[in-house]
């Protein structure tokens, strides 16, 4: 096992690297802040559903609106997304994710709607 | 022992070399790695939700989302998911202090809180499917099965990958090599937290809306 000692300095551990680098891990604070965001935006548009506060052409995009920010707050507070350095790589790899699902969730829609709208008369699935 | 024998011995240690920066050691390279099977996760996921933002009203004279789903049943089941996060948190911030009683404990709370929320899920699911709303009923209901599924049987791989975690802590402790499969199953878990947001907001909240 000597020649192992040889590879100790170079060799950060995961903890070790973790205790370098706090907002790796993140914080009882920040996990309680990060829950007590998401307990809020969850509520709120499921709240406003149930009551049905709002007709359900402004709720739509209340909700998505909820829904998007709660899926930030994910990143930051659980999955510790930010803008350092050392996570280009992980932030740069969300961004193509994210140009992705909008194209493929917006382009299906925008088309599949176009597709609907131009159906003859009683062929729309919509009407039955 | 020579290099090959540790590469052998300890394979996730296997690819540190003096050449590769401190902050890029192998933990973080796999994570790298991990976070980017995650995003491939994600455009499958875009895939099936513009699948059930197409069908949603294609309901062939069946059930709509208004005659099927409850509001407060999807809200304990984000409510069971959103809590296991944050004890997912947890167990990796005991990870991080090195305190494995605590890892076991939190890792056994997540694990709970995921079975009650499979519980419910597969519970909807068999009375859906028991009112005649399968996914054989019309386009919506294949959409949301197809969506609602995926996203279970990940919740469910989790879950047993949290158990097989659970077994090699027991047995080896807090290794870096335990560590840093605590950490990818963590980005897994959020990941899954947050496709259900989308779930809960575009099938449930949207459909009932």
């Amino acid at each position: 096992m000597d020649d192992s000692r040889e590879f100790a300095p170079a060799l950060p551990s995961h903890g070790s690297h973790a205790h370098d680098d706090h907002a790796d891990h993140g914080s009882v604070q920040s996990y309680l802040i990060g829950f007590f965001l998401s307990v809020v935006l969850t509520a709120i548009p499921f709240g406003l559903i149930m009551s049905g506060a709002l007709p359900s052409g402004t709720a739509i995009p209340v909700c998505v609106g909820f829904g998007v920010v709660q899926m930030v707050v994910h990143l930051v507070y659980f999955l510790h997304m930010n803008a350092a350095s050392s996570r280009s790589w992980n932030m740069a790899a969300l961004v193509f994710t994210v140009v992705i699902v909008a194209m493929v969730v917006g382009g299906s829609l925008w088309v599949m709607g176009h597709l609907d709208a131009n159906m003859m008369p009683g062929m729309n699935p919509k009407e039955y | 022992m020579n290099i090959q024998a540790r590469l052998l011995a300890e394979p996730s240690d296997a690819f540190i070399s003096d050449d590769i920066d401190v902050h890029h050691d192998t933990g973080s390279m796999t994570l790298l790695g991990f976070w980017i099977y995650l995003m491939s996760d994600c455009v499958l996921f875009a895939a099936l939700f513009a699948g059930f933002a197409v069908l949603r009203n294609n309901t062939a004279g069946g059930p709509d989302a208004h005659e099927l789903f409850s509001l407060p049943y999807v809200a304990v089941e984000t409510a069971c998911l959103l809590v296991s996060s944050f004890t997912y948190g947890m167990a990796m911030l005991a990870v991080e202090r090195g305190r494995q009683s605590a890892v076991l404990a939190w890792l056994g709370v997540t694990l709970l809180l995921g079975l009650g929320f499979m519980g419910m899920e597969l519970n909807e699911f068999g009375n859906l499917i028991h009112d005649g709303a399968g996914p054989d009923r019309s386009g919506f209901l294949s959409a949301f099965f197809t969506l609602v599924g995926t996203h279970g049987l990940h919740v469910a791989s989790g879950m047993v990958w949290m158990l097989v975690l659970i077994a090699h802590v027991l047995r080896s402790g807090l290794t870096d090599a335990n560590k840093t499969r605590l950490a990818c199953l963590s980005l897994f878990w959020h990941f899954l937290d947050i496709v259900w947001i989308g779930v809960f907001t575009v099938v449930y909240l949207m459909g009932v809306a």
